[in-house]
């Protein structure tokens, strides 16, 4: 059992936890990830280690509540235990070298961006931090990635806080303003980071995604996490979660990534008339 | 006690569930021999001195003494028999294709059908379970420490061998259930879990430790089980690996799942039981691409979860299909089409990006290839299309890389497998064996038991010499 150490609310939708998992916290390296149940009888949910801290065998991971599995790991307190936790999965991002990065992260996806981001800052490499949410109350890690950016752009959709608009802008005019960034590493939703690497192509400024794919085993069993990269099948958990953005295939992944969209919505529904009964 | 020969030509049918009522459920299908049918059929047994049958096992089981002593109806007896050579015979007798083994060599078959081996095995161990009250001793332990990497039939073979022996075994499994196929990838209307976890509680009763969630390759390493741990010897049996896909048109469509996604979703994750919420599509017309056991266990699940047609495409004809015969005799009785001498040539894709049909072209058999199986060869022409919404690719796997690349020094071949001595598995690496589809590619589970109980054997004499 992996007992709950701190659990917080970022935003509304978004929490934080705190797992103990001494042997994980020993080995764990920015772009892994781990897979975890909640109970018994609950889906293993791969999400990406949001931090670590290898003295006090601690493994962060930052979830946002979307289905019903993602509700009942939510309903977890602290105190409280997951049934589950495995990892350190996937094969770290390699940030050995650089020495100008931009980092662009979207929504939720910034809990992932952000160990990179803080990776990079610790090895010297200049970070140019661009984070993008759609509305100022769905904000996170502001002062965390603020610590350890060169440079913070904070963007909005309806430009409640920040800028008002999307990522790929700023990164363009950082891109034409002859910042010669070694790469850029985008993190967030698919078609954030399609469009990151379209903009980015263009100007020939290499671009590694992570691929956050359907998944079950994470070990290299089930295949459920292929994608298409330069025509090849890959598969996030053993060859990824970090991709060459500028040979991945987004479209097929965005179709790919809709597969339980209904059945989702019908799980979350009967999650929710369950925890009503349970209130009634 | 003597009895009378049971002469007929024909082996004990088994009772089955009937197939309209069992395509629905998840049930076992073979009910298994009642008590008077086993011993009427250990009778057929002529008891041959040569024992062509036992050459045909893997595990080499004294096949006509346990017969024997289920003719003369001691159950308990036949179970000693057979525990002394295998380790899960409860699940053996299920899933081994005892056609090509035992039951393939059986004199009784030359002239008629051959014993009903595999019934017997089953028979026996399940009456063992359900009748014997006696608990398993843990042996005294003997201080030295053994890691087992994979909590499959082969890992789990050579972790009981190994506690009998005395050794103090942990067994590190990177699921959240051990079993290994057991339990991800065979149904349990073939293989019910609760025989896999009567099994596994076994092995835990007599000491062996299985620790799961652990992946070594990524958590630990084996250089770290054998150093800081105190492992003196490691065995890895990490089973199959990645899926394999045609490389067609159109396998990145949604709807398109390897068996071992579809498997693992139906069996480990539970997705047949009611009101699971474990992710599946509620596939309506399926096909299976592939001919082994795993496509008939795919499409029999398919089946089950309530597609109302679901076909087996396979590029051979029906006598070169390598699922075991008593599974695609199941499959027909069932209702899954069989579209053999078929091959896919891409699937086909609507606007959303889903499967709507697979375009297919006819085979014929040519000239012998490697494997000495007719190479079949697409007619010329002989395109035609099927409406599908589900493909479930099942043609095989290849080995996983987490070990193999963290683990310096040990050879594997070009296909990426574990590269061993032979028959003790030793690796390229001292104190290291390894064993099961992890060194062959996808393989049988008695083979895999086979291998874990040779590991077994070495690793117990490589540590009384060291």
């Amino acid at each position: 059992m992996f007992k709950i150490i701190r659990k917080e609310a970022l935003n509304p939708t978004v929490t934080r936890m705190v797992v103990q998992a001494p042997l994980i916290a020993r080995k764990a390296l920015p772009g892994q990830f781990v897979i975890l149940r909640a109970g018994a009888d609950s889906e293993r949910i791969p999400l990406t280690i949001a931090d670590y801290d290898r003295e006090a065998g601690t493994v962060t991971v930052i979830f946002q509540v979307v289905g019903a599995g993602t509700m009942e790991l939510n309903d977890l307190a602290e105190g409280e235990s997951l049934h589950d936790f495995v990892g350190p999965l996937g094969t770290p991002s390699k940030l050995d070298g650089l020495k100008k990065v931009a980092v662009v992260g979207g929504g939720v996806g910034c809990a992932i961006a952000y160990p990179v981001a803080k990776q990079l800052h610790a090895q010297g490499t200049e970070v140019h931090s661009i984070v993008g949410f759609r509305s100022k109350d769905l904000v996170i890690l502001e002062p965390e990635f603020r610590a350890v950016s060169d440079k913070l752009i904070l963007m909005t959709d309806d430009g409640s806080y920040g800028e008002k608009g999307v990522v790929t802008a700023p990164l363009e005019q950082l891109i034409q303003a002859g910042e010669n960034y070694d790469e850029v590493i985008a993190i967030g939703p698919l078609p954030m980071m399609k469009f990151v690497s379209l903009t980015t192509k263009k100007y020939g400024v290499k671009t590694t995604v992570s691929m956050n794919t359907v998944m079950i085993d994470g070990t290299g069993m089930c295949g459920g996490c292929r994608l298409t990269v330069g025509g090849q099948i890959k598969f996030a958990c053993v060859d990824g979660p970090d991709f060459d953005g500028h040979l991945v295939d987004f479209d097929e992944a965005i179709k790919r990534g809709g597969t339980y969209r209904d059945f989702e919505a019908h799980a979350r529904e009967d999650y929710c008339h369950l925890m009503n009964k349970e209130v009634e | 006690m003597p009895f009378q020969r049971n002469m007929d030509p024909r082996k004990c049918p088994m009772p089955s569930q009937d197939p309209a009522v069992r395509a629905h459920n998840f049930s076992e299908v073979a009910l298994g021999y009642t008590y008077d049918m086993a011993v009427s059929e250990a009778r057929r047994c002529l008891g041959c001195k040569n024992k062509p049958c036992v050459t045909g096992c893997p595990v080499q089981i004294d096949i006509p003494a346990f017969i024997e002593r289920v003719a003369n109806e001691d159950m308990e007896g036949a179970y000693q028999v057979l525990h002394a050579s295998s380790a899960l015979p409860a699940v053996c007798g299920r899933v081994c294709p005892q056609e090509n083994q035992c039951e393939g060599k059986c004199v009784r078959g030359i002239k008629g059908e051959s014993v009903g081996i595999g019934r017997l095995e089953r028979f026996v161990a399940d009456w063992h379970r359900e009748h014997s009250t006696e608990t398993p001793e843990k042996p005294v332990s003997n201080g030295h420490k053994v890691a087992v990497i994979g909590a499959g039939p082969s890992g789990l073979t050579a972790a009981g061998d190994l506690a009998r022996l005395g050794y103090q075994v942990t067994v590190f499994e990177a699921l959240h259930l051990a079993g290994g196929v057991l339990v991800y990838g065979i149904p349990e209307f073939r293989l019910p879990k609760a025989i896999v976890q009567q099994e596994i509680d076994g092995l835990k009763a007599i000491g062996v430790d299985i620790q799961t969630n652990m992946v070594i390759g990524k958590v630990l390493t084996v250089d770290e089980l054998m150093g800081d741990f105190g492992f003196e010897a490691v065995y890895i049996g990490t089973g199959a690996g990645l899926p394999r896909f045609m490389g067609i048109p159109g396998e990145g469509l949604r709807g398109v799942y390897s068996a071992n996604e579809y498997l693992t979703r139906v069996n480990l994750m539970k997705a047949y039981r009611p009101g699971s919420h474990t992710p599946l599509l509620h596939s309506r017309k399926v096909a299976v691409v592939g001919g082994g056991n795993v496509a008939m266990d795919a499409a029999r699940c398919a089946l089950r979860m309530g597609a109302e047609t679901v076909y087996i495409v396979y590029r051979r004809g029906m006598s070169e299909l390598p699922a075991r015969a008593e599974e695609v005799e199941h499959a027909q009785e069932e209702g899954i089409v069989f579209k053999t001498l078929t091959n896919p040539v891409e699937i086909l894709g609507d606007e959303q990006g889903a499967v709507r049909g697979i375009r297919c072209v006819e085979m014929e058999l040519g000239e012998p290839d490697e494997s000495g199986r007719r190479r079949p060869v697409a007619k010329e022409g002989s395109e035609f299309d099927l409406e599908l919404d589900t493909v479930i690719m099942a043609i095989g796997t290849s080995p996983n890389p987490l070990i193999r690349s963290t683990t310096p020094g040990l050879e594997t071949n070009r296909r990426g497998c574990i590269v061993t001595n032979g028959e003790d598995g030793l690796t390229s690496r001292a104190g290291v064996y390894a064993g099961g589809d992890a060194v062959t590619g996808a393989a049988t589970v008695i083979l895999a038991m086979g291998a874990g109980k040779q590991a077994a054997r070495a690793i117990d004499e490589y540590l009384r010499n060291k």
